[in-house]
């Protein structure tokens, strides 16, 4: 039924797609039928797989800095209230600033290539990372630290013992988000300036009105954000199995 | 003989300046070595405070709190609390619960890497004398209201404190368990002769387990009333029933006051 539902759910919407296209007639230059779509997808497989592979490296090289980097600040900004409190501010400023904006800076600074794809992606995905972590470990019960206090624990040992555990099915739970963030970082730091990846093919076959060849690279980014999600829920599940105690019980 | 625990017109705050809250006030106690003292009052009346200061969390605004004739300047160290919730780490099995103070604590500290296998030995000993032993390697959830409190006890113990702190341990649970887990704690403070205090607003639970109970009044709490529980020991559930056991209760309640009769 897992499997089942969706897949009927994905097949459906491709017929009706495939219908209203055929139905309202509609040129190819609007709005491709899946045939015309998956046909792309065949005819060019090679030009795409090349550059999917681009985007998924940039993707998961700026995701894991993000990982890293957000891990570490994420547990540097909840170690205590001040610090929580006088970061907290300029981070959500720093978020709040479209990554789209800070690409041409980027490009400036590295040139066209794969480094502004990798940047953008680690930007645009570490501040989950870092929010959860820190809420994680901003929300241990005052009385598990007042048990480990009272016995001469050190702020580094509540953390190690307690904090950090307890934060993980946050960090974990947030890596779902980052990975999706951090493929859209890639995809939109491609289409404004690069020389490989598919947010450049799909540039590249808009202006020569290869509008099949446009979607196809959609379905081929829905289809990999997809899997993406699939395998960080996946590790979430593995790491963190005492937070999920409901649903096997 | 000099008491175990002395306060001397301890006095407790929260804050600083004009926005202090005074907690408590004017405290003067003693707490015998191995004795069993309840605190009882209406909620907020600084009994946690009182737990707080005595463990050493936090330090006395005024007034004098010495242990052992030394006064308290930090947390202590030979302590052990448990609280209502029975905060049990949910990703640690009921015996490495019960394990956590030894990896903090020092000698243990610096001796549980190589000597796990002994300290899990004494764990699961532990476990066993509250009934717990077949559940050592369960996740908390899988366990009971009742045995996970049981458990928390047992974490408060592992490391053989000098001094059992309980804040409402069994506020959470039935009347059954609550009672079923009286027995266990009267049991355990009969054998380890450890100094117990206990935080309650159960009159009956104060009168059943301690020998001495103390009746705080509103914010800022001052101690309204010493009771001295002459009931004979052991206790059975039993005498909970009789009428020498009710009247203490009813004396008790009068002494909390408050208008609420």
């Amino acid at each position: 039924m897992q499997v089942i539902a969706p897949a009927a759910f994905t097949l459906a919407l491709f017929v009706l797609w495939e219908l209203v296209c055929r139905v309202f007639k509609l040129p190819l230059t609007i709005l491709p039928a899946p045939m015309d779509v998956f046909g792309a997808l065949w005819q060019f497989r090679a030009p795409i797989y090349d550059n999917a592979l681009v985007t998924l490296w940039t993707t998961i090289a700026g995701f894991l800095i993000a990982t890293v980097f957000g891990l570490v600040l994420g547990i540097f900004v909840g170690w205590h209230r001040a610090i929580y409190s006088a970061l907290y501010p300029v981070m959500v400023g720093f978020n709040s600033i479209p990554k789209v904006a800070v690409v041409p800076v980027l490009i400036l600074w590295f040139g066209l290539g794969e480094v502004p794809a990798i940047i953008t992606a680690f930007l645009i995905s570490f501040f989950p990372i870092v929010v959860n972590v820190a809420t994680g470990l901003a929300t241990t019960e005052p009385e598990l630290e007042d048990v480990l206090r009272a016995l001469g624990a050190s702020r580094l040992d509540v953390m190690r013992k307690v904090g950090i555990p307890r934060s993980m099915p946050y960090f974990f739970g947030s890596l779902k988000v980052a990975i999706t963030l951090a493929f859209v970082g890639a995809v939109v730091s491609e289409t404004v300036g690069a020389n490989k990846g598919l947010g450049k093919l799909m540039l590249d076959a808009q202006s020569a009105f290869q509008v099949p060849i446009v979607f196809a690279g959609l379905l081929v980014l829905a289809v990999l954000g997809i899997i993406l999600y699939v395998i960080t829920a996946l590790i979430e599940k593995r790491f963190t199995r005492w937070a999920f105690r409901g649903q096997h019980r | 003989m000099e008491p175990f625990v002395s306060l001397q017109s301890v006095a407790m705050a929260y804050g600083r300046g004009a926005e202090q809250v005074r907690a408590i006030e004017e405290v003067t106690l003693d707490i015998a070595r191995g004795e069993f003292i309840a605190v009882v009052g209406p909620s907020g009346c600084g009994k946690s405070s009182l737990m707080k200061l005595i463990s050493g969390l936090h330090l006395p605004s005024s007034g004098k709190l010495t242990i052992e004739g030394r006064p308290v300047t930090g947390p202590l160290k030979s302590v052990g609390m448990a609280f209502q919730n029975s905060n049990l780490l949910p990703w640690r099995n009921a015996i490495d619960n019960v394990l956590l103070p030894l990896e903090i604590v020092q000698p243990h500290r610096s001796r549980i890497g190589r000597e796990r296998a002994k300290y899990r030995a004494q764990a699961l000993k532990l476990l066993e004398s509250v009934g717990l032993g077949a559940f050592a390697e369960k996740q908390p959830w899988e366990l009971s209201g009742g045995m996970q409190q049981r458990a928390s006890i047992c974490r408060a113990l592992i490391h053989e404190p000098e001094i059992l702190m309980l804040d409402e341990p069994f506020g959470a649970l039935d009347a059954f368990t609550r009672e079923e887990l009286w027995c266990t704690l009267r049991d355990i403070q009969q054998q380890r002769k450890v100094t117990v205090m206990l935080v309650t607003h159960d009159l009956r639970e104060a009168v059943f387990l301690a020998d001495t109970v103390y009746v705080m009044s509103n914010r800022p709490g001052r101690i309204v009333m010493r009771r001295e529980i002459e009931l004979a020991r052991p206790r059975d559930l039993e005498v909970t029933y009789t009428p020498e056991f009710q009247a203490i209760v009813h004396e008790l309640r009068a002494g909390i006051g408050g208008g609420r009769h």
